[in-house]
Parts: structure tokens; C-alpha cells; sequence
């Protein structure tokens, strides 16, 4: 047996990859409630994966049979139920995660240098969801699947000249139609999967080259020149990746596995209690994860009385309805993304964590968390003049605050940072 | 050419978007999925009233008779009008050319409709015919204004129609509307039609999830497992901290 490990671990060397990335992988230790999304990220992408595999099985992807296709699944094929509400939960649940799991990152700064990259991965990852989670809500073929589509997809036609052949390139027909289906269905179940895995698996990559950053947001790997007390050094064994054969101390960190795998395990518990309680008791979520309309095939010579996409887009088409130039609101849309993406550059300051900044930045941060979810609350709502007003005013904070970061980030008054975690 | 077609269909669309939503607050259905006679009823209501011009294609005989605890071969002679096999869809044979035609608009199908609608609206609609002969079926609807179909359940109602009362408004006599009143010619007192109406919504509710009790029943297994995973979990990780100073 063990020669058989010597074999395999001299050809392909599992053993020592499980060091690096698990048993000998420092995580300082002080993460907190924030640091659980991150794992939960990956047991919903795998959920979405795994039911949507099996939701495939019976799923018939065209416009005559996909929503009848979608009603056999939930009455005749055994837990077909269990096996949608899992998917379409999920996808809310997607988005959820990561939206915390992005808040945390701006809370302790986890995009600053050194890790832009990990940040554009992130961000990467986010943007293909939104196509994946966009396409995925097409395939039950409900009114709401093709109007949310027809107005997602015009948005594309607002780009100067190429904008009507964009569209119809993307649709693949004069009008959202059977083909167009087909074509979301491949892509919603090979193609961005496959990205997604692949942008995940570099965004993990990525944060093991730099290390996990912390709520503190200070540096757990010091210089090993006699300047660390001895006290803070960390008991455990940790991979000489990290230590560069003795060039860095590791403090106040421990193995990733197994201390954090089994407080994730908690919080995996906390999260699927509320998960399943949507999932047996809620499906719908209040008409917010799945919409009314959808319920009824699509009717190309009927629209809805109200067109609103699902809860996870509504920022972003609140920014968009609030410029009056559908051109411009378009891009202002585009803009609230490529502003997040931007912050590792946006943000000047050398300080990571809230916990000491300046008092301009928790409140900045605070105005930036209202604006989202105030935007958010328009983007459900229709399109009265008092809450275009109010959309353009969110929206003007929303990007305001990237503005007033850039600013004060370059020379902020902070706090001075603690030697060690505390 | 195909704009001008598009432009027809958005002020078909608009003008329909505008007949559309109720004129009046709905009224609160009484929904319990757990009473089988009620859904029993529901079922027999749907059957005589309802399925001559709505399909219910997503549902199957079979489900209905198995959920609804009637016996498949008593189901089978008094309430299958229409397909062969127990395992048949509930569909009829209305031809969707002749509806259109009939009615002005294709027939929506009902498995879902609750889900759709909600069941308050259903509830609402079903008792908010009044009498109007200005309309084709000789009636009007205030959740459903200019409503294309026929107040079916008529000979249950008996003639309804809207009643007002004179009174005294700022020292003027004014014509008030108190509500829809009936005839008395229907076969069911107001309770009971009430009850009916309930009935059928009920059935209509069951239908869009015909799975939702078991989904419940399984739902409440899984939260306790996850609670106690949770303590487990949490127990464990306790007991693995205690290294971590």
C-alpha cells in the first residue's frame, strides 16, 4: 500500500498538493460570520451543477416543449420537485453568497495588493454567473423567461451601429424564438459551466499564491529577522511555500484543514437549514426567485403587466432605467460593474481593513451597501417618476461612492494598524 | 412590414394591458390543501364547470384521483369526461381556432393558474360576475374588467347583479353601491356558493403544486437532521479549536 502511494505520489504528487492547499495551508485565525461564503460559494455552484445534470435528464429544450418539459419534472419524475426548487433556489442562493462574499472583500480590503488578481477573478466569476444565472431563466420558456429576456437582449441594441445585428446575432432569429432557446441551453449547460469551474479553480489558485487576507487586513508573513516575538509565532507546521524554506515567519495562523473545515461545516449547517426551508416551505420566495408570470408559457403576443428581472439583476437595471438616453444608461450599467472590478485601483489607500480606516470610509461603506439594496428595491418597482427620481439619486451615490474613495483613499487619516490579529 | 405587425400587436397588447387588474381589493380565499372533501369538491366542481373550455394538461387523472383519496374506478365512472386512461392528461377536445373565435382570445389552462394569479384573485373573481348586458355573455366582471367569458357557475350563483341603496351623502340622496346581489334563482344559497368557490380555488391551489404537502413533510425531516448536524457540527468544531490559542 504504501509503495502504491510512493508511485502515485512520485508521478503525480497528491500528497504534497493536499499539504499545500489543506493540512499545511495558513489561514490566519481570526476569521469571522464573513469568511464562511467563500466555501459556500462552492457548495451551491456544486448543488447547480449536480441538479442541473439531472434536471437535463428530462428537460426538453425547445420552444413547444420546454415549459411542458419543466412541468413533467415537477410532477412526474420522482423528486423532480426537489431536484428544480434545489436548481432554481440555488441559482437566488448563487447570488446571495456572493454578494456577501463581495462585501467582505470590501470590508477587509481583500482586493488591495497583492490581490488585483484574485479581485479580477472574482469579478470574472460574478459577470459569467450573471450570463449563466440570465440564460437559466429562459429555459422554463414562462412569460417571464421570454420578456425578461427581450428586454435584456434589447439592452445590447442600443450600441451605435452594430447594435440591431448584435442582437440578432445573439438571438439567432428575428425575434426571441426556439433558437434562441437552444442556443441558452448550450450555453447554460456546457459552455459557461465550464468557464465557471475553470474561473473558480484560478480564482482558489490565485488566493493560495497570496495567502488569505484577514479582518484585520495586516500581514501574517513576516521577514524572519529576529523582529517577530517568539510568542506570536505560530505552533504548526506550515508548507515551505509559505515559509520560503525559513525566509518568513507564519503568525497567529493555523492549517486550513482541518480548523477551518470544520467551522465551515458550521456554517455549511447554518446556511442549508435556510436553504432547505426555502427550498420545502417557500420555493417561490415570495415571488422574488420565482415569478409569478413564469407560471404561464410564453406568449409573444402578450406582455406581462410588469416586466421586472429577478431580484439579482435589479441594481443594475435600476441604474440602467434611470437615465433617460437608453444608450447612456446602458453604459452607466456597464460602468457600476467596471467600477467594482476597478477598485484594487480605485482604492488608494494602504490600510485594508474598515476596522482602521478612516470614519469618511464606514461611512462611505455604508452609503455604497444602501445604495445597492435601495437600487435594488427600484429595480423590482416600476418605472414612476418618483422612483426614477429616487433611482437617479441611488445611482449617483452608488457611483459616488467610488469617486469620494479615490479621493480620500490617497491620503486617509487611519488608524494605527495592531502588530498581531486581533 | 413586420414593424407594422409589431406596432398592431403593441396596441392590442396595451389596450388589454389596460382592461387588465382588478377594480376592486381582493378578497382573502380560504386555502387549505389539507382538506380532501374540499378538494374533493373542488375536483367535481372543476369537472362539470370549468374543463368544457379550460384544459388542465398538465395534471393527470391519476394524480388527482391518488392525492385526493377517490378510488380510481369510482373516479374513473363519475368524474373522467373526457381522455381514456387513468394516466391521461386533464384535457378536453375544444378546438383552439374555435375558442378564438368564440371567445376573442385563446383559453388559458388552468394547472397553474393559482400560481399565476394567486388564489385571493381567483377567490375574488369567481364571485365578482355581475349582470351587464352591454357584453357579449351578458356579463361583466370588476376583478376581470371586460371579461370574455361566460359566468359558468350562473345556475349555482343564480343572476347576479350589482345592488345599490339610496342614501343620504352630504344631505344628498346618492345612489351607493353596496355589492353584488342575486336573483335567487341559483341552486345554492349565498354560503353556499361561498363554499364552492372556496372549493374550487382550493382545487385550483393543489393543482399548481400537487407536491407540496409531501414537499412539506420531507422539509420538516430535513430541518431537524440539519439542526442537529448544526449542533454536531458545531460540537466538533469546538472540540478542534481548543489547539487554536
Amino acid at each position: 500500500m504504501k509503495n502504491l502511494m510512493n508511485w502515485i505520489e512520485y508521478r503525480l504528487p497528491v500528497m504534497e498538493k493536499m499539504k499545500i492547499h489543506m493540512t499545511q495551508y495558513p489561514a490566519p485565525k481570526n476569521f469571522n460570520f464573513w469568511y464562511f461564503f467563500g466555501s459556500l460559494a462552492i457548495v451551491v455552484l456544486v448543488n447547480q451543477i449536480l441538479t442541473g445534470i439531472w434536471l437535463t435528464m428530462n428537460y426538453e429544450p425547445s420552444a413547444e416543449g420546454a415549459f411542458r418539459s419543466i412541468e413533467y419534472i415537477m410532477r412526474d419524475v420522482e423528486y423532480g420537485w426537489l431536484l428544480r426548487y434545489m436548481h432554481s433556489t440555488g441559482a437566488s442562493a448563487f447570488f446571495v453568497v456572493v454578494y456577501l462574499h463581495m462585501l467582505r472583500g470590501m470590508m477587509y480590503g481583500s482586493y488591495q495588493k497583492p490581490r488585483e488578481l484574485l479581485w479580477i477573478f472574482g469579478m470574472l466569476i460574478y459577470l459569467v454567473l450573471m450570463a449563466e444565472a440570465f440564460m437559466g431563466y429562459m429555459l422554463p420558456w414562462g412569460q417571464m423567461s421570454f420578456w425578461g429576456a427581450q428586454v435584456i437582449i434589447s439592452i445590447f441594441g442600443v450600441i451605435p451601429f452594430i447594435g440591431d445585428d448584435l442582437t440578432l446575432w445573439i438571438r439567432g432569429d428575428y425575434v426571441i424564438s426556439g433558437a434562441t432557446l437552444n442556443r441558452f441551453f448550450a450555453l447554460h449547460v456546457i459552455a459557461l459551466p465550464l468557464v465557471l469551474v475553470i474561473l473558480v479553480f484560478l480564482h482558489i489558485m490565485a488566493l493560495h499564491e497570496v495567502g488569505s487576507n484577514n479582518p484585520d487586513g495586516i500581514e501574517t508573513k513576516r521577514d524572519n529577522d529576529g523582529t517577530v516575538p517568539a510568542d506570536a509565532v505560530s505552533k504548526f507546521e506550515f508548507h515551505d511555500n509559505f515559509t520560503k524554506g525559513g525566509k518568513k515567519v507564519i503568525i497567529d495562523s493555523i492549517p486550513f484543514h482541518p480548523y477551518y473545515t470544520v467551522k465551515d461545516l458550521v456554517g455549511l449547517a447554518g446556511f442549508l437549514f435556510l436553504f432547505a426551508y426555502v427550498i420545502f416551505f417557500m420555493p417561490e420566495g415570495g415571488g422574488y426567485f420565482l415569478e409569478a408570470p413564469n407560471f404561464e408559457l410564453a406568449n409573444p403576443m402578450k406582455t406581462p403587466e410588469h416586466i421586472a428581472p429577478v431580484w439579482y439583476f435589479t441594481p443594475f437595471y435600476a441604474i440602467l432605467r434611470a437615465v433617460p438616453n437608453p444608450l447612456f444608461g446602458a453604459v452607466a450599467m456597464f460602468a457600476a460593474i467596471l467600477a467594482l472590478a476597478l477598485l484594487p485601483w480605485i482604492d488608494r489607500g494602504k490600510v485594508r481593513s474598515v476596522r482602521y480606516r478612516c470614519g469618511l470610509h464606514k461611512l462611505n461603506l455604508v452609503n455604497f451597501c444602501i445604495s445597492f439594496v435601495a437600487l435594488g428595491i427600484l429595480g423590482v418597482l416600476p418605472a414612476t417618476p418618483l422612483y426614477t427620481l429616487l433611482s437617479q439619486l441611488f445611482s449617483f451615490t452608488y457611483f459616488g461612492f467610488f469617486i469620494l474613495l479615490w479621493f480620500y483613499s490617497k491620503n486617509e487619516n487611519t488608524k494605527p494598524l495592531p502588530e498581531r490579529l486581533t | 412590414m413586420l414593424k407594422h405587425i409589431i406596432s398592431a400587436a403593441a396596441l392590442l397588447v396595451s389596450s388589454v394591458a389596460l382592461a387588465a387588474g382588478p377594480n376592486i381589493p381582493l378578497e382573502k380565499a380560504p386555502v387549505d390543501i389539507r382538506d380532501t372533501e374540499s378538494l374533493q369538491r373542488g375536483f367535481m366542481l372543476y369537472q362539470n364547470y370549468c374543463l368544457a373550455c379550460h384544459q388542465m394538461q398538465y395534471q393527470r387523472y391519476a394524480r388527482s384521483f391518488r392525492d385526493l383519496n377517490i378510488p380510481e374506478e369510482l373516479g374513473m365512472e363519475n368524474l373522467m369526461f373526457t381522455g381514456t386512461r387513468v394516466g391521461d392528461h386533464i384535457t378536453n377536445t375544444m378546438d383552439p381556432a374555435d375558442a378564438a373565435e368564440w371567445f376573442g382570445d385563446a383559453i388559458p389552462d388552468l394547472t397553474n393558474v393559482a400560481r399565476v394569479r394567486g388564489p385571493n384573485w381567483i377567490y375574488t373573481y369567481l364571485k365578482s360576475f355581475y349582470k351587464d348586458e352591454s357584453r357579449p355573455f351578458g356579463v361583466d366582471n370588476d376583478v376581470f374588467p371586460m371579461v370574455g367569458m361566460p359566468h359558468v357557475l350562473q345556475e349555482l350563483q343564480g343572476v347576479p347583479y350589482k345592488a345599490y341603496e339610496t342614501r343620504l351623502v352630504d344631505g344628498q340622496e346618492t345612489q351607493v353601491y353596496v355589492g353584488i346581489r342575486t336573483d335567487g334563482s341559483g341552486e345554492m344559497s349565498e354560503a353556499e356558493y361561498d363554499r364552492a368557490v372556496a372549493d374550487l380555488v382550493n382545487y385550483l391551489v393543489y393543482t399548481g403544486e400537487p407536491y407540496r404537502l409531501e414537499s412539506e413533510r420531507l422539509g420538516i425531516k430535513v430541518l431537524i437532521f440539519l439542526a442537529i448536524f448544526f449542533v454536531l457540527a458545531y460540537l466538533l468544531k469546538k472540540e478542534y479549536w481548543k489547539d487554536v490559542d
